[in-house]
């Protein structure tokens, strides 16, 4: 079961905010979840490889070359900004307690 | 109720225009969409495009494959200038800024994109309950789920608003909703159908595929679809095997396994009924009926559920209301983040956001995330070892039929144990289709067919085979 403390640490790691009302059903639901998926332990997987892809693909590449994107995407990306200055994404300041 | 390929037919041969009969689907939409909620939204311009394939037809060109075809998108899939909510209040507002492949190929191929189909929130759930829009309802009972996440792109051919649509399957979004509405429904094995333009949901499970009425129909629909995609990595190269037009409908000597692990304690015994009549009818057509072990498949859902939920923690931090979408502004940066994703999100997805989170945390990553990839490996050798014996595996799609509206909604884990035998084929990558073998209370009941990778064509002469057999999909909602 997971505690206050805990729902409250991953909710920050996951940027959600979670109203303190919401925890005790969160931490039921959640350790619901876990307490089903624990029995993943019974599985002996020693020395069992962990599956990444079915048909064994990794590292695809592509060719390293700058292909221009198209102006009308451009455009669409800009105009779903939330919050923009002209053409530039309008973001809150990153570090924001200059106190010292 | 025509299908797809006799459609195309139709428009191909003059009969009908595809102006003609995109107005019809409209028109179905306008008067049937307020009792089901199954479309959230039609697209612009469908007309015009309609009137483009038949001018091209008249000017004796190839308009392809589903030429002026009406078809429906679950609204996660990007048609550049159409609005694309996958479901959410994030993107409530929130207009597609380019095409994803399937859009592309579609079009090639002379369909009409026509909607996007109710969903489940970013295709979280199995009842399309959690959508922001409000409930899908099941087309065979209006008080009961069409099953989910892709419940309103089922929903629209069940109901006849259209002969083809598309939905993804992450773990068993395609085929559950499929066999709680009676039709169709194909996963395709992961890598053959390009995710590009697809919202992801868990990127190592999530597939596209198409519902349908027939197996011939979900087999062309396949074939326009398929194939390797310079902009998906995880697309196979030279995946894009033909899909033969003239279906095999032959089972003399196929093998088919059931698995002793599918029938388990909790199923609805009137489905297992069902399902071991399905099995009796390919028997009794000459195929050989092999009883197998899947011995990893009741720890599946556990796998499952670590699995998708940490790529879902994963995949939904571009959601933070600085660059598209829904933003809450607070005094910090981090306010505004978690104003923007705890407003924009609904419950199932911050639930499952918390769950991965915590998964891949430290000090638990080896024990629930790496764990869960060994147990997937687990599933893949036990298909491998059935594959050896068998040419498909049969079973039922679903534990029960369509249940109401409401019922299991305030019960995570009651409404995850829907998906138990629909996960196993996402983890192991292979490729599933459910199919109408039969009715409980009135409500239709899903037959599962699973084959080893990229041989849907096993899959196809199955269920076309069953479907000439039988007429349970012929049978429409009242």
């Amino acid at each position: 079961m997971l505690t206050d403390t805990d729902l409250l640490h991953i909710a920050k790691l996951a940027r959600l905010r979670v109203e303190p009302e919401e925890l005790p059903r969160y931490s039921e639901q959640v350790g619901s979840i876990l307490e089903y998926v624990a029995k993943l332990q019974e599985l002996d997987t020693e020395g069992v490889p962990e599956l990444a892809h079915g048909a064994g693909l990794s590292n695809v590449f592509r060719v390293d070359e700058v292909i221009s994107s198209d102006p009308d995407v451009k455009a669409r990306i800009i105009a779903a900004f939330p919050h923009k200055e002209g053409d530039l994404l309008e973001v809150p300041a990153v570090f924001s307690d200059r106190t010292e | 109720m025509k299908t797809a390929i006799e459609i195309a037919r139709d428009i191909r041969e003059g009969k009908r225009s595809s102006e003609d009969v995109v107005k019809e689907s409209l028109a179905i939409i306008e008067a049937q969409n307020p009792a089901l909620n199954a479309v959230l939204g039609v697209f612009s311009n469908t007309l015009d495009r309609a009137r483009d394939i038949d001018r091209r037809l008249a000017a004796g060109e190839d308009v392809g494959v589903l030429g002026g075809v009406p078809v429906v998108l679950k609204d996660n899939m990007l048609v550049k200038g159409e609005r694309c909510s996958a479901g959410s209040r994030i993107l409530e507002n929130y207009d597609a800024t380019y095409d994803s492949t399937i859009t592309k190929r579609l079009r090639d191929a002379g369909a009409v994109l026509i909607g996007r189909a109710n969903m489940d929130e970013f295709a979280m759930g199995s009842s399309t309950e959690n959508s922001h829009y409000g409930p899908t309802k099941n087309p065979w009972d209006i008080s009961c789920v069409p099953g989910g996440s892709s419940g309103g792109s089922a929903a629209v051919v069940a109901a006849g608003f259209v002969p083809l649509a598309f939905g993804s399957d992450t773990g068993g979004s395609i085929r559950q909703p499929a066999s709680l509405t009676g039709i169709v429904g194909l996963k395709p094995t992961y890598g053959r159908v390009s995710r590009y333009g697809l919202m992801a949901m868990a990127s190592s499970l999530d597939q596209i595929g198409p519902f349908a009425r027939t197996v011939e129909d979900a087999a062309l629909a396949l074939s326009v679809i398929q194939g390797d995609d310079p902009l998906d990595g995880t697309t196979v190269a030279g995946a894009d095997v033909s899909v033969p037009e003239l279906i095999d409908r032959d089972v003399t000597g196929l093998r088919v396994g059931v698995p002793k692990e599918y029938f388990v304690e909790g199923m609805d015994e009137r489905v297992r009924q069902n399902v071991m009549d399905a099995v009796a009818v390919f028997e009794k057509a000459g195929a050989e009926i092999v009883d197998i072990s899947l011995p990893t498949s009741p720890y599946a859902l556990a796998a499952y559920y670590v699995v998708m939920p940490c790529e879902v923690s994963s995949n939904l931090g571009r959601f933070d209301g600085i660059r598209y979408g829904y933003s809450s502004s607070g005094s910090t940066l981090l306010e505004t983040y978690e104003r923007s994703r705890g407003e924009g999100f609904g419950k199932e997805v911050q639930r499952r956001i918390l769950l991965g989170t915590f998964a891949l945390s430290k000090g638990y990553y080896d024990a629930y995330y790496k764990k869960a990839l060994k147990v997937r490996t687990l599933l893949k050798r036990d298909f491998d070892e059935a594959f050896k014996q068998v040419d498909v595996i049969v079973g039922p799609t679903s534990p029960s039929v369509a249940w109401k509206l409401g019922e299991k909604f305030a019960d995570p884990l009651a409404m995850y144990l829907s998906d138990i035998y629909t996960v196993s084929a996402n983890l192991a990558t292979v490729p599933a289709m459910s199919i109408p073998c039969g009715f409980v209370d009135g409500l239709p009941v899903g037959l599962q067919l699973t084959a080893k990778p990229f041989a849907e064509s096993t899959l196809f002469r199955a269920g076309a085979f069953y479907q000439s057999a039988t007429d349970w999909h012929n049978q429409t909602p009242g």
